[in-house]
């Protein structure tokens, strides 16, 4: 193509100058400020003084502790579950769009607002627990007892996001072929046994693709906890995200923050790495 | 395809499914056109009252709604646009030209996708407060005008478009900027429409920015004075209700309106991966 060279650049600044201004710009400010700590006001260097403090930082150890259990929980679950409705539905013919649009529905709300959803509706004597009892399930704690508060976290946020993953699930099952399914049931394969080694094996990019997103939403969870637990009963429930915006914000202790911010950032960098190895794919 | 007796078994199992997801959403009407007691009541209220308007009306004393509305619709509706221009003429941008550096800068915003935003508010909260920004629509509006994911959507979907259209058009003169808006736009106005919900999502629901950057009650979006009215001690539950309604409202009606373009930008992006 013949233009001039300097038109895609026109095309591309705007966005360039905002994208260095206000990403490239306060991710070097926050490295930085993870090497610092405020005296009496001002930010003085530290060395690595904040590094080591996570070591022997027990409130860290919790979140980590609190982030991983329900990310290794939660994930999997949802995931899994994501796939058999987006199979499901794949396989029916009427009503799809119907329940398309309906599986999607919670991902449309806001975080603050699913959560005080279901934070009214787990309260004690709640709607939830109501249900329970008349199926002849006795009460549930779960605001106030640490195991189930993360049950409860795990409960709303799959169902906040399974059917966002369902989506891109039936999107990529839509470029199965037919015959991988006729050729399989010639030799007798059942529903079950093809799901597991048709449907599973070929949906492996778009798995890896929605583990990573997943992944990266859960060690930055905030919004949930913040609502729904307030990070208790007795920080069962804080997260290192929680954790982090007390730091900052309650503690105004923004060194210490931006290092908390940094673990988040390896975290994110090491498991997406991983992740792409185990599985393999470019 | 699945005999008779299974496939009523997958309809069974879609439509509890279905009202797992929908549940929520009706009994969130009830309890908000009912008395802040009635949500725990026994056996539970499953039908709508008539104090919507009461509950309203408290809600707007308590937390200035009308307000809080106002002040999320004109950032939402301010961020939308502007970042659709933005992330668009990128998109065009890394699709349609070859130039230095394109690999190098597209891989940049693809990988910031990657970045916590844990990691920008401490920073971003300091470079507000020397601007005098805190507690201003452009605090909460600038940071995330280049959108990565929006960029990466408008670019996949500009890929399509074929090269010898625009070729035509500019052999015939149109200029470079007659180009991108009318030739391309037109024919990417479905990904418009998804990118402009993610958008519009993204910026309505968003809760820890403006939960730093804003402090004075009047500033506050609808997210942050939501969590500000349920972190009282005394909580009325009509109240907060009709809160989560007018919070939610509005993005289902927008997603429903255009739900047959995101389905497709949706599918579309992910079919091209």
């Amino acid at each position: 193509m013949r233009t001039k060279g300097y038109v895609p650049y026109l095309f591309l600044s705007p966005a360039l100058v905002l994208f260095a201004i206000f990403m490239i710009y306060p991710i070097i400010y926050s490295f930085l400020l993870s090497f610092q700590t405020s005296v009496a006001g001002e930010m003085v260097p530290a060395g690595f003084s904040n590094y080591k403090r996570l070591f022997s930082d027990q409130i860290f150890f919790t979140t980590l502790k609190n982030t991983f259990f329900i990310m290794i929980i939660q994930v999997p679950l949802m995931l899994f579950f994501a796939i058999v409705l987006a199979s499901s539905l794949h396989a029916v013919k009427r009503f799809k769009a119907l329940f398309r649009i309906s599986f999607f529905m919670p991902a449309v709300t806001s975080l603050v607002a699913y959560s005080i959803i279901f934070s009214i509706m787990l309260m004690g004597d709640g709607i939830i627990n109501q249900f329970l009892a008349s199926l002849g399930i006795g009460a549930v704690p779960w605001l106030s007892h640490p195991w189930w508060a993360k049950a409860a976290l795990i409960l709303a946020m799959t169902w906040r996001w399974i059917g966002y993953n369902m989506i891109i699930y039936l999107a990529a099952m839509q470029n199965i072929q037919e015959s991988f399914y006729e050729a399989a049931s010639i030799d007798g394969a059942g529903r079950i046994k093809q799901f597991f080694t048709i449907t599973i094996p070929q949906l492996k990019p778009v798995i890896l693709f929605t583990a990573i997103l997943s992944t990266i939403g859960t060690l930055q969870l905030f919004d949930e906890p913040f609502t729904l637990t307030k990070g208790g009963p007795s920080d069962a429930t804080l997260t290192i995200g929680m954790y982090l915006y007390q730091t900052g914000f309650r503690y105004f202790d923004f060194g210490y923050a931006s290092t908390l911010a940094y673990v988040i950032v390896i975290m994110i960098g090491t498991l997406s790495y991983i992740q792409f190895k185990v599985t393999g794919d470019e | 395809m699945l005999s008779k007796g299974r496939s009523l078994f997958v309809y069974i199992v879609l439509l509890i499914g279905v009202v797992i997801s929908l549940f929520p959403f009706y009994w969130v009407v009830i309890a908000a056109t009912n008395e802040s007691g009635k949500v725990f009541s026994k056996p539970p209220v499953l039908s709508a009252g008539n104090m919507l308007l009461t509950n309203i009306i408290n809600l707007n004393e308590a937390i200035g709604i009308s307000k809080v509305l106002f002040n999320s619709v004109v950032v939402v509706v301010v961020f939308t646009a502007l970042s659709l221009i933005v992330c668009t003429m990128s998109g065009y941008a890394f699709a349609k030209f070859r130039f230095k550096g394109r690999d190098v800068l597209f891989g940049m915003f693809l990988v910031s996708m990657m970045v916590p935003y844990h990691a920008l508010v401490i920073p971003l909260f300091k470079m507000m407060a020397a601007w005098g920004w805190l507690n201003s629509y452009q605090a909460l509006i600038l940071p995330n005008l280049a959108y990565p994911f929006a960029i990466f959507l408008m670019r996949q979907n500009m890929l399509a478009v074929p090269d010898p259209m625009m070729e035509a058009g500019r052999i015939d003169g149109v200029t470079e900027w007659g180009l991108f808006t009318r030739i391309i736009l037109p024919s990417v106005k479905p990904t418009l429409a998804a990118t402009a919900i993610f958008l519009f999502m993204f910026q309505w629901n968003s809760f820890l920015w403006p939960l730093i950057a804003v402090q004075t009650k009047e500033m506050y979006t609808l997210p942050v004075a939501l969590s500000s009215l349920f972190g009282l001690s005394r909580i009325d539950y009509g109240q907060v209700m009709a809160g989560v309604t007018i919070a939610t409202g509005p993005i289902i009606i927008f997603f429903l309106s255009l739900q047959r373009y995101f389905i497709t930008g949706m599918l579309g992006s992910a079919v091209k991966g």
